[in-house]
């Protein structure tokens, strides 16, 4: 239907409805921000609006910076960003590495391994949770950062999968041609080949960042006291009212732990529509 | 994938043999990974899946009991998968009917469609966030903006729809059907792909825009349709976070879903074993629909060619 000039009223009335169905899409997000301005004796009046009635943004914000259960907000931050940083870097380039061979390297078994790498995308992590629980428990790694990068650390499926297609589709004859003026194997992976595939690494890192920062669930099994918490354990932490009541932090920190994903999306939402569009990975 | 590969294998054989030593070395830090957080757990869960398991004293050979036990006697089990299948085949086909309609809107020229799909993509980017799982509670919940809204029309509820056993689950599935942005990526690009050509024949025979939507978007939709069907049923019966966080599986059990059950066995009642048995049962669950529609496809996917 692309290119049937559509008339004027047509026009008008498609963008009305477009603005509304985006009000309404981001209608949550810009209450948990008006929200997270409110004071909390008036937080409850009202609670539809997004007009603060009496305005706290520094009280809600401070206060929630000042952390829970003793535990300063920028400690679940720092853990938050060292386990995704490190789990990004590591997962990217060891899934680098293997696309590379699984892709580009003829030896016996990576047809199989291949094989392995899209059935590890195929079974939920949910169901391999409980056993890896007691693993770190018995080599003494649960309830450290350390823990929540093993899952991502050593590659992950989805990325191997990602880089590898991308890394079928580049000639052979580029691979050819540099051993012919004796380039190695691995020197082919990282002088030819990690410029080309630059967009398959750079839209794989994207959707590692927002995995791994969002991830909730491994890091709830993994990790039991709250000086290691990563930001989305230390919210439901501030969501216990037992523990804290103070909807003004909460919504404040929750704001807080949605910025870098904002952030990233903004910068780079031309790799991310790309990447849906091409390869229909979940964001 | 695998025929292209073995096909062109023979050319590429190069003087000097194999790669063996460069692939494996390339491999090995996935390969550690793969034993060690895939295989070793795969196996050890199959095993405890058999016993009775409590992470204290050594686990206690039972056989088939906790199988057996799940299927014959588990109300929560029962309630854990009647929760999950009624989130799962009214979410997704909700969120795919939802996706479908707003990327045939967005698939015209107009001014400011970059935006738009910026905008509506955004949900989908914060989903999974446990901030986004904070606001559904407020907005729902008790004393929350449905019903601060609902109050200045003059309409007074007793329970919020999170407080209702009978609505409480419908909040978790509209929470579902908002990220719809990905899947509308998919279809946009799904879109493009069909010929303009198609229409423009069909606008000369005199085809109305909704028969040509039936006879022909939809067709050539269809393998599109199948890779988000897949995508969306295998993600649908993972859900846990909306639950656990929204919720916490209540009330009255309305909003308990698998893996919450799950997740409650093994950490909340230390049954390790009987957990074990509910992972590969659901691994079972999405290896059968994957399968049933891989099945399905002959009957209703269009492929070109």
């Amino acid at each position: 239907m692309v290119g049937q000039k559509s008339t004027k009223a047509q026009s008008v009335f498609f963008h009305i409805f477009s603005c509304l169905l985006g009000f309404i899409m981001v209608y949550p997000l810009l209450w948990l921000l008006m929200s997270s301005f409110k004071s909390n004796d008036t937080m409850f009046h009202n609670a539809w609006s997004l007009i603060p009635e009496k305005w706290a943004a520094v009280t809600n914000y401070l206060s929630g910076f000042e952390g829970v259960a003793g535990i300063p907000f920028w400690r679940f931050f720092a853990n938050s960003a060292i386990v995704t940083v490190v789990s990004v870097v590591g997962s990217i380039f060891c899934s680098l590495l293997a696309a590379y061979a699984l892709s580009r390297l003829k030896f016996k078994g990576s047809g199989f391994w291949f094989g392995c790498v899209v059935m590890t995308m195929m079974i939920p992590s949910q169901v391999m949770v409980v056993p890896q629980y007691i693993i770190l428990k018995h080599l003494g790694l649960s309830d450290t950062l350390v823990s929540m990068t093993l899952p991502w650390v050593f590659g992950h499926g989805f990325f191997i999968f990602l880089i590898a297609q991308y890394m079928r589709g580049i000639p052979r004859d580029l691979d050819e041609a540099a051993m012919l003026d004796g380039c190695s194997k691995a020197g082919i992976l990282f002088k030819i080949m990690i410029p080309i595939v630059k967009p398959a690494i750079v839209t794989a890192s994207i959707f590692a960042f927002y995995w791994i920062w969002q991830d909730f669930f491994q890091p709830l099994i993994f990790v039991s006291s709250p000086e290691n918490y990563t930001i989305p354990l230390a919210l439901n932490l501030y969501l216990d009212p037992n523990s804290y009541n103070n909807y003004g932090g909460l919504f404040a920190m929750s704001v807080v732990s949605l910025l870098p994903v904002i952030v990233v999306f903004i910068l780079f939402q031309k790799y991310i529509v790309e990447g849906i569009a091409t390869d229909g990975i979940k964001g | 994938m695998f025929t292209a590969k073995a096909a062109a294998a023979p050319r590429h054989k190069r003087r000097g043999g194999s790669d063996l030593r460069t692939g494996y070395l390339l491999l090995a830090p996935w390969l550690f990974g793969f034993v060690f957080m895939y295989l070793v757990p795969a196996v050890m869960s199959i095993y405890y899946s058999f016993t009775n398991y409590n992470l204290l004293s050594a686990p206690d050979w039972v056989g088939l009991d906790n199988y057996i036990q799940i299927f014959t006697q588990d109300q929560n089990f029962r309630q854990a998968m009647s929760v999950t299948f009624r989130y799962v085949f009214i979410m997704v086909p909700l969120r795919l009917a939802f996706a479908l309609f707003v990327a045939t809107l967005l698939n015209k020229k107009h001014m400011g469609m970059a935006f738009y799909r910026v905008l509506y993509y955004i949900p989908s980017i914060v989903g999974g966030s446990i901030a986004v799982s904070v606001v559904w509670k407020q907005i729902f919940g008790n004393k929350g903006v449905l019903m601060s809204l609902l109050e200045v029309f003059g309409i007074e509820q007793k329970f919020s729809l999170l407080g209702n056993p009978d609505t409480a689950l419908f909040v978790i599935i509209l929470m579902g059907v908002w990220q719809f942005g990905s899947c509308m990526l998919v279809f946009l690009s799904g879109l493009k792909q069909i010929p303009q050509s198609l229409y423009e024949s069909a606008s000369m025979d005199g085809a109305s825009r909704f028969t040509q939507f039936w006879k022909i978007t939809m067709p050539m939709l269809t393998p599109t349709i199948f890779f988000n069907l897949i995508q969306q049923i295998i993600n649908g019966f993972r859900v846990f976070t909306e639950s656990y966080v929204i919720t916490d599986g209540g009330p009255m059990n309305s909003t308990l879903t698998y893996v919450l059950y799950l997740y409650r066995s093994a950490f909340a009642n230390f049954h390790m074993g009987y957990s074990c048995a509910l992972a590969w049962i659901l691994v079972a669950i999405i290896g059968l629909a994957t399968l049933l529609l891989f099945k399905s496809q002959r009957a209703w996917v269009h492929y070109e060619g």
